[in-house]
């Protein structure tokens, strides 16, 4: 029987940027997952994690594990939500066996696709410069691809992934993996720096050629598109999982 | 005291000198790069230091024991200092008791800690910093912006500026082999006149009684070898176990802090010579409490090489001083916290959270989830904002009722596109200062879901 997978869509996601669950959810089906999409979910409760409300956190936390615990399964298209928890909900679990055991299957969607279903390219053409945006949660907690600080062997699925793709070039970065400045409240608290950062980003990608910038995360792709528009910036901004759409 | 962001936000008005001051440190930090991936060992090294200091604070009061006795055999003064105060009346007091009037020092962050130049200028000492970074600051009454490179927030023509003030250099003079020159000859004149020298301590050795200083100028040895006392100052995390462990954090130090294979001296002092008198002050000054807590005894693995700095990604943009604590950076904002954290609670906020400080540490301090913890602390002593603290209760709660949720969200996507831009984009809306907001959907995905998903 087909692994039946629980489709966890991050608030933010859901609320604003339908169409990358709508990709997700769609590239899921097309390599023959059972797709489900628990409808009572909300958010996971990082932002309140992350400005150190933890009690605001905990009953967050529960929920989500009584809605994703029956799935062989929970795959979702950002980086830091699935790092949330399954690097930073412990605190609210005591040797809690179901959390014990969604953690070890909780899976962002490009590490679901080339880890899990073993996806190792699409058949479609994108005929464009790709900036990839590292999300730092994706690289420095679920080290999904090597980061620039550590000594070792190259490695990242979601980019071998897109080099796969016919047509695609990927830019070469002056700093490959430098954060994007959004940080969640982090973007507000500090909208200085943030928007500093951001605008180094955008600027690195603009001087690499990128035409279209992509991530395995929303969340910064929000704050860099935030940029990009005020600036009038020749860049258009898609969701990894907006690209694998339009190459099925 | 002011805040961080605010501090921040004052840096980045002058946006030609945020952007170089954020290359001037991503040049070090690519430098750092290039020198950790010559050693395909990197990673164990890291693996090993981390090891090594982890066991020493475990057993820390026994090291400490250990290397007084060692020191003390090869006729050191061994002097134990609990705070800043003591610390300071120890140094005067030794210094007293030799008469001495002119001192100089290389470079120390501890006695930055500790404020030691004020006080001892109060009491009539003249103390000259001789690393050049540390006497540009000090020319400028200033405290060092970083903690290896003290002056790296200052241009080149305002050195000029200064020097042509205090040392009669050419007005206009930019050159930095002349400058540096100027400043060499001035100092020269401050060495000799001196009678004590101060030091710090980068690694004590507890099986020896021996420590190493390690600096790029050679000003620790012309400081100590020209006069007949010599004070060293350190923090009491400083120690390792052994004279074998040494070679662990030499290779790790330097390559981390400036991408060197080592610092050019790495002065050992085992004992005063001949004719000479030696003082150790080790400072306690919140260290031991540190040690005591399970979520920061890692914060005392640290061996101030300033590579987490250097990474910052907040730190490159918003200067040293805009964290108003003697080390500044991410590890800066830990160890603040800890001393005081109410003047200090929007340290481990300065921060995206992006892990870079912990890849990059050679002694892998979580140094992020260390300033994560952090905030739940600031949260939980009553230092976090009430507004804050009011809109995460909120959204918590409206995240616990899925129609809540849902009504909330709907209501958001139908009125803010036919909001006039004067109303989202004002003076309360931080986000929109420098960003336009997302372009809100008509539907929500799990509208979406139910109109065309679920009803196949
Ligand atoms: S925390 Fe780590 S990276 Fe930062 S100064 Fe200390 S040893 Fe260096």
């Amino acid at each position: 029987m087909a692994p039946k997978v629980g489709l966890f869509i991050p608030c933010y996601v859901d609320q604003l940027f339908p169409q990358v669950g709508i990709a997700t959810l769609k590239i899921l089906e097309h390599f023959g997952v059972k797709v489900d999409y628990p409808e009572s979910q909300t958010c996971c409760g990082q932002p309140m994690a992350n400005t150190g409300c933890t009690n605001e956190v905990g009953p967050l936390a529960k929920r989500f594990v009584d809605i994703f615990k029956p799935y062989d399964a929970v795959v979702c298209p950002s980086g830091s939500c699935v790092s949330m928890v399954t690097h930073h909900y412990d605190e609210y679990f005591q040797n809690d066996a179901d959390y014990e055991n969604l953690k070890g299957k909780t899976y962002e969607f490009t590490d679901y696709l080339t880890s899990v279903l073993g996806v190792k390219q699409f058949s479609g053409r994108f005929p464009h410069k790709v900036g990839l945006h590292q999300s730092c949660h994706g690289l420095r907690e679920l080290r999904l691809a090597s980061s620039s600080e550590v000594v070792g062997e190259p490695f990242g699925n979601a980019r071998a992934l897109l080099e796969s793709i016919e047509g695609v070039e990927i830019t070469q970065l002056q700093r490959p993996d430098e954060c994007c400045g959004f940080g969640g409240t982090f973007s507000v608290a500090e909208e200085a720096v943030s928007c500093m950062m951001g605008e180094d980003r955008v600027h690195d990608h603009e001087q690499a050629g990128t035409e279209v910038l992509t991530a395995l995360d929303m969340s910064c792709l929000m704050h860099l598109n935030g940029i990009i528009r005020r600036q009038n910036k020749p860049i258009r901004v898609m969701h990894i999982s907006e690209i694998f759409a339009e190459c099925l | 005291m002011p805040s961080h962001p605010q501090l921040a936000a004052e840096f980045i008005q002058d946006k030609d000198r945020a952007h170089w001051h954020d290359q001037s440190l991503w040049f070090v930090r690519s430098k750092r790069d290039k020198a950790a991936q010559q050693l395909p060992e990197w990673e164990l090294l890291r693996e090993q230091a981390s090891q090594i200091k982890q066991h020493t604070v475990s057993r820390l009061p026994d090291l400490l024991e250990e290397f007084e006795r060692n020191a003390t055999a090869r006729g050191v003064h061994v002097h134990w200092a609990r705070n800043a105060t003591e610390h300071n009346e120890i140094v005067h007091g030794i210094l007293k008791k030799h008469n001495v009037s002119r001192v100089v020092k290389s470079k120390s962050m501890l006695t930055e800690e500790c404020h030691l130049n004020p006080y001892l200028e109060r009491h009539g000492i003249e103390i000259i910093d001789t690393d050049l970074g540390e006497r540009i600051v000090q020319m400028q009454n200033m405290p060092p912006s970083h903690i290896v490179m003290p002056a790296i927030h200052i241009k080149k023509e305002e050195i000029g500026e200064l020097f042509h003030e205090k040392l009669g250099t050419e007005k206009g003079a930019t050159d930095p082999q002349y400058l540096t020159e100027a400043a060499r000859q001035h100092l020269r004149q401050k060495f000799i006149q001196a009678e004590a020298g101060i030091t710090g301590v980068n690694f004590a050795i507890a099986e020896t009684g021996g420590f190493v200083v390690c600096t790029n100028e050679g000003n620790a040895d012309l400081g100590t070898s020209l006069n007949k006392l010599h004070i060293a100052c350190m923090g009491i995390e400083k120690l390792i176990p052994r004279a074998g462990d040494l070679s662990v954090f030499l290779r790790l130090l330097a390559r981390s802090a400036t991408g060197q294979p080592i610092t050019t001296y790495s002065s050992h002092f085992h004992g005063p010579a001949p004719g000479q008198e030696m003082h150790i002050v080790l400072l306690d000054n919140g260290r031991s409490e540190i040690s005591g807590s399970d979520e920061f005894r890692r914060s005392l693995n640290c061996i101030r090489c300033a590579a987490c700095m250097n990474t910052c990604p907040v730190y490159r943009r918003s200067g040293g001083y805009s964290y108003s604590n003697t080390v500044p950076g991410p590890i800066g904002s830990i160890l603040g916290p800890a001393r005081d954290p109410k003047a200090n609670s929007t340290l481990p906020f300065a921060c995206s959270l992006c892990g870079s400080c912990t890849d990059v540490c050679p002694v892998k301090i979580d140094l992020h989830h260390q300033l994560l913890t952090w905030r739940k602390e600031i949260r939980v002593k009553g230092f976090l904002p009430f507004s804050k603290r009011l809109s995460m209760k909120m959204m918590s709660w409206m995240m616990q009722v899925p129609r809540l949720y849902k009504l909330g969200g709907k209501m958001a996507r139908w009125i803010v596109p036919k909001l006039p831009r004067f109303l989202l984009y004002n003076r309360l809306n931080d986000w929109g200062k420098q960003r336009e907001l997302p372009e809100f959907p008509k539907q929500s995905f799990r509208e979406w879901m139910k109109q065309n998903h679920d009803k196949q």
